[in-house]
């Protein structure tokens, strides 16, 4: 199955936040916007991390933010955030993270073979530095693509 | 053998590194059931398994269990996975 649709609209390049919290919160404002989720979606994402704390930071530099399927989940779809300056989501050993993740998607069962299929994509982790360094909404499209 | 991979919700970075197991499992030339779980269950679950996987925050909510616990820094490292299964299986 493939990855869910990233439109563009869900993109965002070089975004300037001061903390996790607002780069989790971008994430969630991108999928917003995309028409992806309602804003009660990105409130659930920054509470995963309040509950559970900074695992969502996979891997070196890259967060994961998602919470629950709901039916503030109004389609599925994914959202890119690169930081023009990294920040700390407080894990041991993956701070600072330069890209965040956001996916939303309608079904435990969807969310697994999304997630199998982003893990297929990670595999080849210097995707994660492409991205951080992509200067085109275009160009992160066609790395996760790939 | 069976290896329960944790996260907070049991449908995202458990998932994620439980395909990275079965990769790594294949890797190694063995083979193990593979099954993800939310940070909820996995005190129950860890109890009928051989091996848990979980990020360090996890491992110290999870707290003792029978398993032998394995804490994983990047979940996205076939590599890292595979070191540290290779001499439990």
């Amino acid at each position: 199955m493939p990855l869910p649709a990233l439109p563009e609209r869900a993109i965002v390049i070089g975004a300037r936040v001061r903390d996790w919290r607002a780069a989790v919160t971008r994430a969630g404002d991108a999928l917003q916007r995309a028409g992806v989720t309602r804003a009660s979606y990105t409130q659930r994402m920054v509470r995963t991390v309040e509950d559970h704390g900074a695992y969502i930071v996979i891997a070196p530099g890259l967060a994961l933010a998602h919470a629950r399927p709901g039916r503030d989940v109004l389609t599925e779809g994914l959202s890119v955030v690169t930081l023009a300056e990294p920040v700390s989501f407080g894990h041991p050993y993956n701070d600072p993270v330069r890209v965040v993740l956001g996916l939303a998607v309608r079904s435990p069962e969807r969310h697994i073979s999304a997630v199998a299929e982003l893990a297929n994509v990670f595999n080849d982790e210097s995707v994660i530095a492409s991205i951080a360094a992509a200067e085109r909404p275009a160009d992160v499209r066609a790395l996760l693509r790939s | 053998m069976k290896i329960l991979t944790v996260c907070g919700m049991g449908i995202g970075t458990s998932i994620l590194l439980k395909m990275n197991t079965e990769k790594a499992l294949k890797a190694l030339g063995a083979s193990a059931d593979v099954e993800a779980s939310d940070i909820g269950s996995a005190r129950g679950a860890a109890r009928t398994v051989d091996i848990v996987l979980i990020s360090h925050d996890l491992a110290e909510q999870l707290g003792d269990v029978p398993a032998k616990v394995i804490e994983i820094q990047n979940f996205l490292s076939v590599d890292e996975i595979s070191q540290k299964l290779a001499p439990e299986v």
